[in-house]
């Protein structure tokens, strides 16, 4: 395989774009990537464009058709909240494979105000939707939480805070559709959705854009002296375990996907500057501080409590603000949250810079299951 | 169809495929499953294979018990329109080794306890609605044992 640069990045701030269709907001960050990496859409090889509402629309050609339709192959991608981080790895697999010099991936989503995820769709007649216990994205996300209580004790406090550690974040991100601050109190007493996460610890949905310019060593060096690399680009999806798919299992989805791409990089969580995982809702980031080996397992409530993953603690985690702030477009997010890390290891990242960075990971799960994970470093 | 076609031939439908509801109204309805005989594993409902060991030869059905334990559970505040809300929502472990998903009566969902893992729960069935060809829809809820 050969080595990988990111050579370009670019979001668009993260809301809600009545005016807009997605094609427009996917078009303005793919071009906003394109100057960051010194180039034109010429010299773009292939494409990978991550789009799940609309996977069925064509977007990565209509992008191309908007900013320059130049007949190079173009692939669309969706794999539920991980697509946009799948786009990015099929760009990598594009340059590592050594069939390409220059690939673009893409990630767009238009959600709009469209609330509850899986809400929607099939016979409602035989819905078992809050009849037969439920498969929305609160409520298990709720179960995955209550099982860390069950086998650790943890209480709806540690996950609260998180939330007010990621809402602080945000203030300083300009990206972020929400940069409020949320007290603990705040999130302990908000709306209860599916406990035990209030409404300020769940994600709210939105629309967002982001794309990366990657190329291969050899290229890189001739559009900048200092690229970021790919270190590691691991996607796993859920093996067999008893309670699955009756309980989703966000675990070891992401445990398989950690190992995979620490060995890739020849390193361990130790060596990390920082992380941007996905926190869809609160007790998702808790559970994935142990699947990731930040700390050990039983340990993330203590993790949390000691102020371990705040910028200026000792492993910064979600310094964007996470999806909690960001908002979680979803084919968005996964291309998003990897240009949020090559940010801060250029120091681009303004206030909300994680100092010194030098090795960043971003982490993505899609129920169903896909996980993805891509270590990115200087 | 007439109106009086439609009531004569409306039907108790399950909700779901891995509850079956017997002809004879003096059988209780049942959840059903399939095992695999190569690995042990069981499933909910019908099988073509085995989502563990791949294998397609040896599963069989299976007759679940309606009793369990809680797992893990939520309490779910916002949901789709029209059904009644706060519940509890849970992940119930089978003893067939199966677990199934559910909501769970008899427990007080302002208050969500640690005391609620591991609770013995059975199953009955309910009518939750009415579709749109006049059957009655029939789902599968679980209500705690003392």
């Amino acid at each position: 395989m050969k080595d990988v640069a990111m050579v370009g990045g670019n979001m668009i701030k993260f809301g809600r774009y009545p005016d807009k269709d997605v094609v427009q907001l996917a078009a303005d960050a793919t071009i906003g990537a394109l100057k960051d990496a010194g180039i034109s859409i010429n010299e773009v090889e292939m494409v990978a464009s991550g789009n799940l509402y609309q996977s069925n629309a064509m977007i990565g050609q209509r992008v191309m058709k908007e900013i320059g339709a130049t007949g190079v192959p173009v692939v669309n991608v969706a794999n539920a909240c991980a697509t946009g981080s799948t786009a990015f790895r099929e760009a990598y697999l594009a340059i590592a494979s050594g069939m390409y010099d220059v690939a673009l991936a893409i990630g767009s989503e238009q959600m709009g105000k469209m609330g509850l995820l899986g809400a929607g769709g099939g016979n409602r007649d035989y819905s078992t939707e809050g009849v037969m216990g439920t498969g929305l994205m609160p409520g298990v996300f709720g179960q995955a939480g209550v099982e860390h209580m069950r086998k650790y004790g943890t209480k709806m406090e540690h996950f609260a805070k998180i939330s007010v550690k990621n809402h602080k974040h945000s203030v300083h991100n300009p990206y972020a559709q929400y940069r409020k601050e949320t007290p603990l109190e705040d999130v302990m007493n908000a709306r209860m959705i599916a406990w035990p996460n209030t409404l300020l610890m769940c994600c709210p949905t939105g629309d967002g854009a982001a794309a990366a310019v990657l190329m291969s060593a050899e290229k890189a060096r001739q559009h900048t002296t200092n690229p970021v690399w790919v270190a590691a680009s691991a996607l796993t999806s859920d093996p067999w375990q008893e309670r699955n798919p009756t309980m989703f299992d966000v675990n070891t989805v992401t445990r398989n996907a950690a190992k995979q791409a620490y060995d890739q990089a020849g390193i361990g969580p130790e060596d990390l500057s920082q992380v941007e995982l996905h926190d869809c809702f609160a007790t998702a980031e808790l559970i994935h501080y142990e699947n990731l080996g930040l700390c050990g397992d039983g340990e993330a409530g203590e993790f949390i409590d000691r102020g371990d993953p705040w910028v200026g603690g000792r492993i910064p985690v979600n310094a964007s603000g996470g999806l909690l702030s960001k908002g979680h477009p979803l084919g968005a997010t996964g291309v998003a949250n990897i240009v949020e890390i090559m940010w801060h290891l250029r120091g681009q990242a303004g206030e909300r810079q994680v100092e010194n960075s030098k090795v960043g990971l971003a982490h993505v799960i899609g129920l169903g299951s896909a996980c993805t994970i891509h270590i990115i470093k200087k | 169809m007439t109106q009086e076609t439609a009531s004569e031939e409306k039907k108790r439908n399950p909700i779901v495929p891995f509850l079956r509801i017997p002809e004879d109204p003096k059988q209780e309805p049942y959840l059903w499953g399939s095992k695999c005989k190569a690995c042990g594993s069981v499933f909910l409902g019908e099988r073509i294979a085995c989502g563990k060991c791949g294998d397609t030869d040896s599963l069989e059905e299976v007759h679940l018990s309606g009793e369990g334990e809680i797992y893990v559970f939520s309490v779910v505040y916002q949901t789709v329109p029209g059904l009644e809300a706060p519940y509890v929502a849970a992940i119930i472990d089978l003893p067939e080794g199966v677990s199934i998903r559910g909501n769970v009566y008899g427990l007080d969902p302002e208050k969500p306890s640690p005391e609620w893992f591991g609770k013995k729960v059975k199953m009955y069935t309910e009518k939750v609605r009415t579709d749109r060809e006049g059957n009655d829809v029939i789902a599968a809820k679980f209500r705690v044992l003392n």
